[in-house]
């Protein structure tokens, strides 16, 4: 399936990745070709087969629903563009 | 021969028996890799944690306690979290990035002893074949194409690991793999990498490209160390819930090569169209040096084999625009300049366009169509269905008796840098055509060396193992790798 430009730009607003309106061609016709290889995949037969969901056929293993760490706001903080006073600070959200 | 060209076998008798120190074993090394600045394979040095460390495994060795790891000088690529030192997955997203925490893989190697020289060059995000997606730039193979000095990929995503291990930098080095990034770099450099059985060693703490798929291996000189550094990384660990909770066995101890009656099987289906000769002449001689070691090679089926690349270029993108959600400029790394009036959904997309290169940019994309509303079932779950199809023909012919299988590693020798610059992004994923498979369907498979091309270049063959039977694969792989004697290095040139 070809991806048009309105396609192209759409995916990105939905991926939160900014593509300049000149550039949008471009990845058009890329997303295309990598969709495109994906077509092969119409000629399996599928029926009755369940999706896998998990690569190893195991329980995951359950733990005691307590706190376990906590009292770190620094270092969570540490690595942040822009914190203050104990918050990562971001541009206002709401209008 | 200088000791940073030394096995981890050799270095580790060496060290238990005092004819060298940790010291200088590191020291050997890290001259090694200022001297290999051409390579561009450490992006990150660290020798003064280096040789803090080595100095401590020299006062444990002098105490008689000497795990198998101690004193030996290692790569961490760049995808493994280590606490206080630049881990940034090859990524401008993750600039600055300091973790306050160790990856459990680097925690296990620092707890037996091992030493890190620095952190190593990979494919953004660790998507990518070639290491040219990288925000370092290109880490380049110390192989060349005899009589030429054209600069070849050593492969992706792992390609610094790969690079610094077949030039001697480092004595081993840590790897991941999620469609080849392990085995593809070690076959384009003439070492030694397995991915192991999906949840055999754990992955918390390496930065999540496609979470079903991802494995973190090491990439060595020979099968003997990635049966010892294996062993080092392997084992259940609470904070990864896929990680499985069974015993390590003695990698090592498995090596008797003794592989009498053992079933090989050769897929059909690996046999592609236009494979060069030198790859199916390689594939044959490895066929007769098991066969010769008393293993019986038998022809086998694996029909949805061409189905595993575009299956996995489903699923790898969806679980990779998922994950990469989580780089939106708040918490670390990047965020953009943002202009008068900018609001949040603008920091995001400023943020994302100029931190994510544009392989990764298009995989977020790929994956964000294939699970957007009314593609999921015609793309997503049509690639889960293909890939339990996909482990079903592996348990199918495991189940008949076969004990492995072996296939090429890749479909040619290592290329030039920048010869795919041009190329549809779909040629460049046929890299992975012989190892997508093993990641779908989460089973152990080891790149060995076997021959050189007629240009001079290494090429590898790969041996896919039933699942947790690492121990046995490396032993056929030992079987192959004593036979091939593959002994050839590249030429320092650098």
């Amino acid at each position: 399936m070809a991806i048009d430009i309105d396609t192209a730009r759409k995916v990105a607003k939905l991926a939160r990745i900014r593509v300049e309106e000149a550039d949008l061609p471009k990845l058009a016709g890329q997303l295309s070709g990598i969709l495109g290889f994906m077509e092969e995949l119409n000629e399996v037969d599928v029926t009755g087969v369940e999706p896998m969901t998990s690569v190893t056929p195991m329980r995951l293993k359950r733990r005691a629903d307590v706190v376990t760490d906590g009292n770190i706001q620094a270092e969570v903080l540490k690595n942040a563009p822009d914190a203050r006073e104990g918050f990562f600070a971001v541009p206002k959200v709401v209008e | 021969m200088s000791a940073n060209s030394w096995t981890i076998a050799a270095a580790r008798d060496a060290l238990r028996k005092g004819e060298i120190s940790a010291v200088d074993l590191t020291m050997s090394c890290l001259t090694a890799i200022d001297a290999g600045d051409g390579l561009n394979a450490f992006v990150h040095k660290t020798p003064e944690i280096a040789l803090e460390q080595a100095r401590a495994a020299d006062a444990r060795i002098a105490a008689g306690d000497v795990p198998a790891m101690c004193g030996i000088p290692l790569g961490i690529k760049d995808l493994f979290c280590t606490r206080g030192v630049p881990s940034q997955a090859a990524s401008n997203i993750l600039k600055g990035f300091r973790p306050e925490y160790e990856s459990t893989v680097t925690s296990k190697l620092f707890d037996a002893g091992a030493v890190m020289l620095g952190k190593l060059n990979m494919d953004e995000f660790a998507m990518g074949s070639s290491n040219e997606t990288s925000c370092y730039g290109n880490a380049v193979n110390p192989w060349q194409r005899k009589g030429s000095n054209v600069q070849l990929t050593p492969g992706g995503s792992s390609g610094g690991s790969a690079a610094a291990v077949a030039a001697d930098l480092c004595l081993a080095a840590t790897g991941t793999d999620t469609g080849g990034s392990i085995r593809q770099p070690a076959a384009f450099t003439g070492i030694v990498g397995i991915k192991p059985t999906y949840g055999r060693v754990s992955r918390w703490g390496i930065v999540a490209f496609a979470s079903s798929l991802d494995q973190a291996g090491p990439m060595t000189k020979s099968v003997r160390d990635a049966a010892i550094m294996l062993g080092a990384m392997a084992g259940h660990d609470p904070k990864d819930s896929t990680s499985a909770d069974i015993p390590v066995p003695d990698f090592e101890a498995a090596l008797t090569g003794d592989i009498r009656g053992k079933v090989i099987g050769i897929p059909k289906e690996y046999r592609m169209d236009g494979m060069p000769e030198e790859i199916e002449a390689l594939w044959t001689r490895g066929v007769e040096m098991l066969r010769d070691a008393g293993a019986e090679v038998r022809d086998i089926s694996l029909p949805h084999t061409k189905y595993a690349l575009p299956a996995y270029y489903v699923i790898a993108p969806a679980e990779a625009s998922s994950n990469l959600a989580r780089y939106d400029g708040v918490r670390y790394g990047h965020r953009a300049k943002l202009a008068q009036g900018d609001g949040i959904t603008e920091m995001y997309e400023k943020t994302r366009a100029e931190g994510f290169g544009p392989e990764v940019q298009r995989r977020v994309m790929v994956g964000t169509y294939v699970l957007s509303a009314g593609f999921y079932d015609a793309y997503y779950n049509r690639a889960r269905k293909v890939r339990a199809l996909i482990k079903r023909d592996f348990e199918t012919v495991f189940a008949d008796g076969v004990d492995a299988i072996l296939t090429p590693a890749t479909p040619s020798a290592a290329f030039g840098l920048g010869e795919m610059a041009d190329a549809d992004p779909v040629k460049m994923y046929l890299n992975d055509v012989f190892t997508v498979t093993v990641n779908l369907a989460g089973l152990p498979g080891v790149a060995v060396p076997v021959g050189l091309d007629a240009q001079g270049l290494p090429l590898g063959l790969q041996l896919i193992g039933r699942p947790w039977e690492e121990a046995a694969l490396l032993n056929y792989a030992h079987v192959l790798e004593s036979r091939a004697g593959f002994v050839a290095k590249a030429e320092k040139w650098w």
